[in-house]
């Protein structure tokens, strides 16, 4: 009876469900699957978008979805929350290791945008020479939740996962 | 009027006010002048558009007929629109853009913040939501009120017209009407005088400091709330609308 699986099983098959975007990340990392649990025999997966309009909700719901039917898990249901209200805080520790390594600056703490948002300095680190020598070019880049920087010192620009 | 039409129309307002300025925003798409701001314009409209699909699917669930978001965007017609006139008005030259972000989402962010008060905890939960994601697009608009205010001898000349231009659709955002006064006496909407008074002030404090003039309130265009539109949100919907209507059984 599949009614009877431990959750952690759960959380490790979605251990690999990744966000489409920003595929070194998986949704537990960026902090959107807030939480698995039965309902009878109803495995209910509970998730929250990053932005209002993040455009890889449908396709994470989809993967979820998919990853679970491998596994045999056929009475699923995708729910999605807006409350309480995503926050980059929930990216977790490993997350931020990994945005890094893949060449996206994590995010800082709220108060550092708020500087930013007064056109201070926050000290983003490059994340290919970890140069803090770095200038903010637009407070919107490639995705909704990325800014665009560039790199005093070698040049290259980056991307900054902003705050939220 | 009872109680369920008011919130219905509420949210109507609310949701249509994000729709047709995500759809406006999106017409830069591919126009920017330069390539960091047509993303960033495109961002913003991203950013309306997910707000709007939030506002619209609530209010269909309240109106309780079936209906779901995409009805309401694409099987509706320019009487059944309740967006402010402000927001429909066309995208014109960059300054022109601009100048209508900027006093749209100077209320859009005390709007909201106000909202993420109202006792209906679906509507204080999507204002969350919404409120950080207004409060970058309200800053994007200041900066640049500044920075072309107070830049060539040109662009301040155009962003004085475009602010003399836009201004008889600002008296708008602060109407209150039937459906206002009973959302405000539940609890559930806004007092739009106390919106005016956080408004007026930001808006007046960037203003001094992008060295433009705050025109004179003269005689003010509404209608948006209850119907009554401008002759561009036809417009609009005919380009927004056509697909859906063209070939309704289309998927992603
Ligand atoms: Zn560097």
């Amino acid at each position: 009876m599949k009614g009877s699986s431990k959750i952690e099983d759960i959380h490790t098959i979605l251990g690999h469900v990744v966000d489409p975007e920003i595929p070194v990340l998986t949704i537990e990392d960026l902090g959107i699957l807030r939480k698995v649990e039965w309902e009878g025999d109803q495995l209910i997966v509970t998730i929250t978008p990053t932005y209002s309009g993040c455009p890889a909700m449908a396709m994470i719901e989809k993967e979820i979805y998919g990853a679970l039917k491998n596994e045999g898990y056929e009475n699923v249901l995708v729910k999605s929350v807006l409350s309480p209200a995503w926050t980059t805080d929930w990216l977790s520790e490993d997350g931020r290791r990994k945005l890094e390594e893949f060449g996206i600056a994590p995010p800082l703490h709220a108060s550092a945008d708020k500087k930013i948002l007064l056109g201070k300095n926050a000290h983003i680190r490059c994340p290919r020479c970890k140069s803090e020598n770095t200038e903010m070019k637009s407070q919107f880049g490639s995705t909704a939740c990325k800014a665009l920087y560039v790199c005093k010192d070698c040049k290259e620009p980056f991307d900054y996962f902003k705050c939220l | 009027m009872t109680k369920q039409e008011a919130l219905f129309e509420y949210l109507l307002r609310i949701g249509d006010n994000s729709l047709i300025m995500g759809h406006r925003m999106s017409e830069w798409c591919g126009h920017g002048p330069i390539l960091e701001q047509d993303i960033a314009l495109i961002n913003i409209a991203l950013d309306h558009i997910g707000q709007a699909k939030n506002w619209l699917t609530l209010a269909c669930e309240v109106e309780g007929k079936e209906r779901t978001e995409d009805d309401l965007a694409y099987h509706r017609d320019v009487l059944d629109f309740r967006n402010l006139l402000l927001v429909e008005q066309p995208n014109g030259n960059w300054g022109d853009t601009l100048v209508r972000g900027f006093l749209f989402d100077t209320w859009n962010y005390y709007f909201a913040k106000a909202l993420t008060n109202s006792m209906n905890t679906q509507i204080a939960d999507i204002a969350t939501k919404s409120l950080k994601e207004i409060s970058y697009h309200k800053n994007y608009s200041a900066d640049w009120m500044v920075r072309l205010g107070d830049g060539t001898e040109e662009s301040h000349t155009k962003m004085q017209d475009a602010l003399n231009r836009l201004w008889m659709y600002s008296g708008e955002l602060f109407t209150m009407d039937e459906v206002d006064e009973i959302m405000l006496k539940d609890v559930i909407g806004v007092d739009l005088h106390l919106v005016r008074k956080e408004w007026d002030d930001d808006v007046n404090a960037t203003l001094t400091e992008a060295t433009l003039h705050r025109p004179p309130d003269a005689w003010m265009q509404k209608g948006g709330k209850t119907g009554i539109h401008t002759e561009h949100l036809g417009y609009i919907l005919a380009e927004m609308q056509f697909l859906p209507r063209a070939y309704p059984d289309a998927k992603w």
